[in-house]
């Protein structure tokens, strides 16, 4: 199992190459950073200066070839926008992201999965036509809306909890719940599903005929066998959480990566940019292993390899 | 005219007598029905169906498929799929309690414990996920209150009573890793944990390889004879009952149409049913077996049971009085019933 991590991890630097290729080609196409850093009045020697600054005068594939030489020494450039290494603007941000979106995640996995087993437990009863309705509805329902609706009623109306920003753990509820909601539906209907079509499976029968209650062979014989999808589908969102949380950041005013993403972007901060999507596009890799990992943890069948 | 009535219908008499559970077999099986509700309408799955199993007794269940003989045992273990059938009448006493109006925490304490239960895909009846040990820790932790080291212990002795070769290293290893037959050594090891009274083997060998069918059956016969238990040996092979069993039903669409100790059965059929199935049995002996002889049709569906004998329109000898009524399960000789409305004539044929 290590040595698969091991050959994962090799593969990691091919899939930065291809991102920080992609992120290099459709950064240069959207336009010129220097126009947008320079005033009207500025004058055409400090226009050259901050283009040679940028290499911006070299041919493309040399301004790519000085891209990865830079890449690979950490070396994203200065931000435009604060004026200190990109990197580090993004590694400053970074500990919120992860703050929120951990958070985030362990709500919709907690509460995703527990909805999910009541309502494969009691299927085709109230409480699962209940759960599974809403879930469905919320499958349709922006997230982003709901994160306005919640902060008209808890922040404006109810006053309980603050409206945006950082803070204490009171300030963490809002932005968190909302971001929860772009994955808690999917797990609730995959866990129901997942648990529902694990039932069926004769070792459950067989189980039940040792003696074992009815509960514990739906926690500790159904649950971690359908736990595989679960986290399949987890890897595979793990960018929808990232671009969930450039929203939620938005809307909360939190300080972190896809907040400072978002205004990199419409300031055409080139090196912060660069250094954001990288940095995760290393955060989707290492999930996806992690992800793979676990699952040859929960299932030997797929260690053999 | 009562007299009379007895006389000339014993059979009648031991019938009414038999409504009764007897108190000294280890199980009594009386009037059990079991309903199915699909998405195609209600339907009797088992109808009615009554016996006994003594202790330490063998006792063959044989059918086709949909005959109704592994709804019977799970309808016994109380393991029916609770959103789709349920036990509609009768009783099952075991060892002096009726089981089918008990709480499932009670039930809890009989599966596993005093009725072990094995079942014909050793493949699909493990979970992939946990080892060998694990599965078999499980049963004897719950029931005997075994700790860890001990319920270790107690689970490597179990393999090796199955006699799984390298019972140590077994524990560690996942079912993916054991043949087919090592996994339903496995299976016999977990029911046989706690030493059951009763073990319920449902198709046990369907779905191994011959070789191993043989090894299989005679580990059972010997662990059988090693413990005593009674067994129910629910099986469409015809020749493992032969080679294992005490007595012998023969199921047909839900109901028991004959019943009589094995060599009986086997040297006197009485139901045509039960000629077909003995004459479609492939000889040994024979070098080059002539092509066998098919029970014609198929099993009565049972959305669309006919009037009458279940088996009627597949029968040879059908007449008016089976498309007209079911026949009654009577007693033809000592331990010998079947449900035939021409069992005289084929008994004297």
């Amino acid at each position: 199992m290590l040595a698969y991590a091991a050959r994962r991890l090799m593969l990691l630097p091919i899939s930065l190459f291809l991102v920080a290729l992609v992120t290099f080609v459709v950064l240069r196409l959207t336009g010129n950073p220097v126009d947008i850093f320079l005033d009207v009045t500025s004058t055409p020697e400090q226009v050259a200066a901050l283009t040679e600054k940028l290499h911006l005068d070299e041919p493309i594939p040399i301004q790519f070839l000085i891209f990865l030489r830079d890449l690979a020494q950490g070396d994203f450039g200065v931000s435009l926008q604060f004026n200190e290494p990109a990197l580090s603007t993004v590694f400053q941000r970074l500990g919120g992201t992860l703050q929120l979106a951990g958070t985030g995640l362990l709500i919709a996995i907690v509460v995703g999965v527990i909805l999910g087993l009541v309502c494969a437990v009691w299927r085709d009863r109230f409480a699962d036509l209940a759960i599974s309705s809403v879930a469905v509805a919320g499958q349709s329902m922006p997230s982003f809306w709901l994160g306005i609706l919640l902060i008209q009623l808890f922040a404006l109306k109810l006053g309980w909890l603050p409206t945006s920003g950082a803070g204490g753990w009171r300030h963490m509820i809002l932005p968190a719940v909302t971001l929860a909601t772009f994955l808690l539906p999917n797990i609730i209907l995959i866990t129901r599903a997942s648990v529902l079509e694990m039932s069926g499976e004769q070792f459950v029968i067989a189980a039940r005929a040792k003696g074992l209650s009815r509960l514990r062979v739906l926690l500790t014989h159904v649950l971690p066998v359908s736990l595989n999808p679960l986290l399949s589908f987890l890897g595979i969102q793990i960018g929808t959480l990232m671009g969930g949380s450039i929203i939620t950041e938005t809307i909360f005013a939190w300080p972190g990566v896809g907040r400072l993403m978002l205004t990199s972007i419409s300031n055409r901060d080139v090196p912060v940019v660069e250094a954001g999507v990288l940095v995760i596009a290393v955060g989707i890799v290492l999930t996806n292993l992690a992800v793979d990992l676990l699952q040859m943890l929960i299932d030997p069948r797929i260690r053999r390899h | 005219m009562a007299d009379d009535i007895a006389t000339s219908h014993p059979s009648r008499v031991v019938a009414l007598a038999e409504a009764a559970t007897d108190a000294r077999a280890l199980l009594s099986v009386r009037d059990l029905t079991v309903e199915f509700q699909t998405g195609q309408g209600r339907f009797e799955a088992v109808h009615r169906v009554g016996f006994d199993v003594a202790k330490g007794q063998v006792l063959g269940v044989v059918g086709e498929s949909g005959s109704g003989k592994s709804v019977t045992a799970l309808a016994l273990m109380r393991l029916l799929p609770d959103h789709a059938a349920r036990i509609s009448g009768g009783r099952i006493v075991f060892d002096g309690s009726d089981i089918v109006p008990m709480r499932e925490a009670e039930m809890c304490r009989i599966r596993g414990r005093r009725i072990g239960m094995i079942f014909q895909d050793p493949t699909t009846s493990l979970n992939p996920i946990f080892t060998i040990g694990h599965q078999l820790r499980e049963g004897l932790r719950v029931h005997l209150g075994l700790g860890r080291a001990a319920a270790n212990r107690r689970a490597e002795e179990l393999l090796n009573l199955v006699r799984l070769p390298s019972a140590r290293a077994a524990l560690d290893k996942y079912p993916h890793e054991l043949s087919g037959g090592m996994r339903q050594r496995v299976m016999i090891a977990m029911a046989l944990a706690c030493e059951p009274q009763l073990l319920i083997a449902d198709e046990p060998t369907t779905a191994l390889d011959v070789t191993t069918q043989a090894q299989i059956l005679e580990l059972l016969r010997d662990l059988q004879q090693q413990m005593g238990m009674a067994i129910m040996l629910i099986t469409h092979d015809l020749g493992v009952v032969a080679e294992f069993a005490d007595a012998v039903q023969v199921m047909y669409a839900g109901r028991i149409v004959e019943r009589a100790p094995v060599s009986r059965l086997f040297a006197n059929p009485a139901h045509p049913y039960t000629q077909g199935l003995l004459y479609s049995m492939p000889a040994l002996e024979e070098e080059d077996p002539p092509v066998l002889p098919a029970i014609p049709g198929m099993v009565a569906s049972p959305f669309a049971m006919p009037m009458g004998c279940p088996f009627h329109p597949r029968c040879a000898l059908a007449s008016d009085v089976c498309r007209a009524a079911v026949p009654p399960l009577n007693p033809i000789a000592h331990a010998h019933s079947a449900a035939c409305w021409h069992v005289d004539a084929m008994m004297a044929a």
